[in-house]
């Protein structure tokens, strides 16, 4: 599994009108996933808004983000290949849940149409592209979320609570086919959560903030 | 090139506003270089002062803008006050935006029509209550006192100023409110005026603010419903611009001055107004009074709304029977026969009324939908508050017309740039950028954030985003601002009438200068044409995203 990058997150430090909110110094090697816990207010979201790109310029960051050698907080957030789960899968709308998939699609991938029906396949979804996503179920939502992810062809992946807004038996199905997936696909992963069961799902380190 | 966006717009607004008012102020103490006048005097102000009428001119303005406006104001209060959500209530919500979107100039005429002393009221209690077998000769429509001018601008003023609070009070969390007062013991109706409405009215108080600045200074309302000997002072401004004598120009700067003055002097009427409210209404908040007087308002609330929304459907309705009237005598209700004939005669003519309508319209939406949104998308890309330059976006509200478009005419003559259909576009583009604004802004900074940024994390760039997921979202606010802002387009008599140089004929010019005319049913086509144009564009702003998303589900209703 070498072949997959590691995610650096070196000497952060992240402040707020010169008050400091954490300060964190890690590596996720590929196919691990880091759980980052902590109550609401203790700057889980903003670190994930950082490591996305999407950082309030009213926040002051100190330190660097690497992907192997390769510099990313310098990036906009679309060239930093880093994909992101949020509590609601959000689907777009507008679009079907093959233009879904699609959409996140590199532009230049090869037999678009197979890779979509592959993904669907996978997680049981075969023959779903042109439905409406309003009318799917909510674990089915968190499945075509997943897929659109891993199909945009990430380096890396946080998560904000993924499985939070899931009822309790669909929650389990749930983290084992993400965990499942992202393990498979060799991909470093950063997890925000305040729900232990979550950090113990992902098997790996755990940071408690705040 | 985005971050130039807000500034673009800014400039097309207060620039030519700033040249207009210059070029008024100028010729008011008599330099006009044009003209011959390269001396500062005061003999405009003289003139002006010295002319018949002019006290009674200020007086009219002043006044019909403030009482309308209060009226307008209480009417829209007293609803919500009232409002329980009922069939009643709902109805006349959804009514609300089809009846913004008539232009004043087809509600002054169907008003008109409708308590003209030979008009469809008189006829329907003829001769049975009155005994009148011919027309009563009395003055109702442009009566001296301006209450039909005032009846008409409230017809506009509370579609406009209820519209505005309904956009206003989701942010408010009514529900949670009112709850929590009525747990008090407060009854719903006094429950939402002392708990809702303190809080509302800060957030109403610029479209007040524009509600008197338009009510003070109205040309095309005034022209068909006010008074005459003297009319207000805008249209006795609007004469002697038109005076073959061009010294009159002198005389009609100082009017635009004096007429700004008017407005500005109605505007500090009604803050000091708010001042002593403010002031007083602290002790009747806390009073505890909890019931008192909560019936007569939720009865008079709800009964004068309704009575303003029945009297602009039969003021349509009115439209409609003198478009299709054929011969009817005098006291009947209803003609004793119905004809296509006037429609069939008056098609022809307005063949190039309408495409000059529509072309303004169109180009001027498309000016300031481009612009409007290029500063959204900029604001929201850098995370940008709610700047404090945006009170210069509603500038072009509150400065009336009068007061600056003349200036605007002469400012680009001296710039030997001769009114055309150009120059009507960026003048129209003055009134239908601010409410584009007006009515996308929310809607565009309240889109869920993570959307975009989704795109982002799967590799999209910003543009792409925009087009893709942007866009589609906010398709349906953004043909809704589109729709408004045509229908504002559509509604312009003074700037088309200026900045064309009378040369630009439109639906709505044609229309009020058949006034004076008086061919009721020629009068009723045009107005009817007039209204029908915003109201197909609202038909399409509702259709279109139903249309394009009929199989999503989530995109039928509002994102």
């Amino acid at each position: 599994m070498n072949a997959n990058p590691r995610l650096h997150i070196k000497q952060l430090t992240i402040s707020l009108e010169s008050e400091m909110l954490l300060a964190i110094d890690r590596v996720i090697p590929p196919g691990d996933v880091l759980t980052v816990m902590g109550p609401s207010g203790s700057g889980k979201s903003t670190l994930l808004a950082y490591l996305a790109g999407f950082l309030s310029p009213a926040f002051t960051a100190l330190g660097q983000l690497y992907l192997d050698e390769q510099r990313l907080d310098t990036l906009p957030a679309e060239k930093r290949g880093i994909g992101l789960l949020f509590q609601d899968p959000l689907l777009f709308p507008h679009l079907s849940v093959g233009g879904n998939l699609r959409f996140g699609l590199p532009r230049q991938s090869n037999d678009k149409h197979r890779q979509i029906s592959h993904a669907l396949e996978q997680v049981g979804l075969a023959g779903f592209e042109k439905r409406d996503p309003a009318t799917l179920s909510g674990g089915q939502k968190a499945r075509v979320a997943l897929m659109r992810l891993l199909l945009s062809k990430p380096q890396a992946v946080l998560l904000d609570e993924p499985f939070s807004k899931l009822d309790t038996a669909l929650r389990q199905e749930t983290r084992s086919l993400v965990f499942g997936q992202l393990r498979e696909a060799g991909l470093p992963t950063l997890l925000v959560t305040h729900d232990r069961a979550d950090a113990d799902a992902a098997g790996g380190p755990v940071i408690e903030l705040g | 090139m985005l971050f130039l966006a807000p500034w673009v717009l800014i400039s097309a607004l207060v620039v030519p506003l700033a040249a207009g008012l210059a070029m008024i102020i100028l010729p008011a103490f008599g330099y006009l270089p044009v003209l011959g006048g390269e001396t500062f005097h005061f003999d405009a102000w003289r003139a002006l002062w010295a002319y018949p009428g002019l006290h009674r001119s200020i007086l009219l303005s002043y006044v019909s803008g403030l009482i309308t406006t209060l009226v307008a104001l209480s009417v829209v209060v007293l609803f919500l006050a009232a409002n329980r959500g009922t069939w009643l209530d709902r109805s006349i919500r959804r009514l609300v935006s089809p009846l913004l979107a008539i232009p004043h100039a087809a509600v002054a005429f169907g008003l008109a029509f409708l308590i003209a002393p030979s008009g469809l009221f008189v006829r329907w209690i003829s001769p049975g209550l009155t005994g009148w077998e011919r027309p009563p000769d009395v003055l109702i429509v442009n009566d001296p006192w301006g209450l039909s001018l005032m009846a008409g601008l409230m017809l506009k003023e509370v579609p406009f100023l209820l519209l505005m609070c309904l956009a206003a009070l989701p942010q408010l969390g009514t529900e949670k409110r009112l709850m929590m007062a009525r747990s008090l013991g407060y009854t719903p109706t006094i429950a939402w005026l002392k708990t809702v409405l303190p809080s509302l009215y800060p957030l109403i108080r610029l479209p007040v603010y524009a509600v008197i600045a338009y009510a003070t200074s109205v040309v095309d309302m005034a022209l068909i419903l006010g008074p005459t000997l003297p009319p207000t002072l805008s249209v006795s401004i609007l004469s002697w611009f038109n005076d073959p004598n061009l010294d009159r120009r002198y005389m009609a700067s100082a009017g635009a001055v004096l007429q700004l003055g008017v407005t500005l002097a109605a505007l500090l009427t009604w803050w000091l107004g708010e001042q002593c409210i403010r002031r007083f209404s602290h002790y009747w908040l806390v009073n505890g009074a909890r019931k008192a007087g909560s019936t007569t308002i939720a009865i008079s609330g709800r009964m004068l709304l309704t009575t303003t929304t029945l009297l602009v459907i039969s003021a349509i309705g009115g439209l409609v029977v003198f478009s299709l009237a054929g011969f009817w005598r005098f006291p009947d209700a209803f003609p004793g026969t119905f004809t296509l004939d006037h429609w069939q005669r008056i098609l022809p003519s307005v063949i190039t009324p309408l495409m000059n309508t529509l072309s303004v319209g169109l180009a001027s939406t498309l000016i300031a939908g481009v612009l409007v949104v290029a500063t959204l998308e900029n604001a929201v890309r850098h995370h940008l508050p709610v700047s404090r330059s945006q009170w210069l976006l509603y500038l072009p509200l509150i400065v009336p017309q009068v007061a600056f478009l003349f200036g605007l005419v002469v400012a680009a003559e001296s710039m030997r740039i001769r009114p055309q259909l150009a120059l009507v576009i960026v003048a129209h583009l003055l009134f239908v950028a601010p409410y584009l604004y007006l009515s996308l802004s929310e809607a565009y900074r309240r889109l869920d954030p993570r959307w975009v940024q989704v795109a982002h994390s799967l590799g999209v760039g910003p543009w792409r985003a925009f087009w893709q997921v942007r866009l589609p979202l906010l398709l349906a606010p953004l043909l809704t601002a589109c729709a408004v802002s045509l229908a504002v387009s559509i509604s312009q008599y003074l700037p088309t009438l200026l900045l064309g140089g009378g040369r630009i004929p439109t639906i709505t010019t044609e229309a009020v200068a058949m006034a004076s005319g008086g061919n009721r049913r020629l009068i009723a086509v045009l107005a009817l044409l007039q209204a029908l144009l915003p109201f197909i564009g609202f038909s399409l702003a509702l259709l279109i995203p139903r249309w394009v998303w009929a199989k999503r589900r989530t995109m039928q209703g509002v994102v």
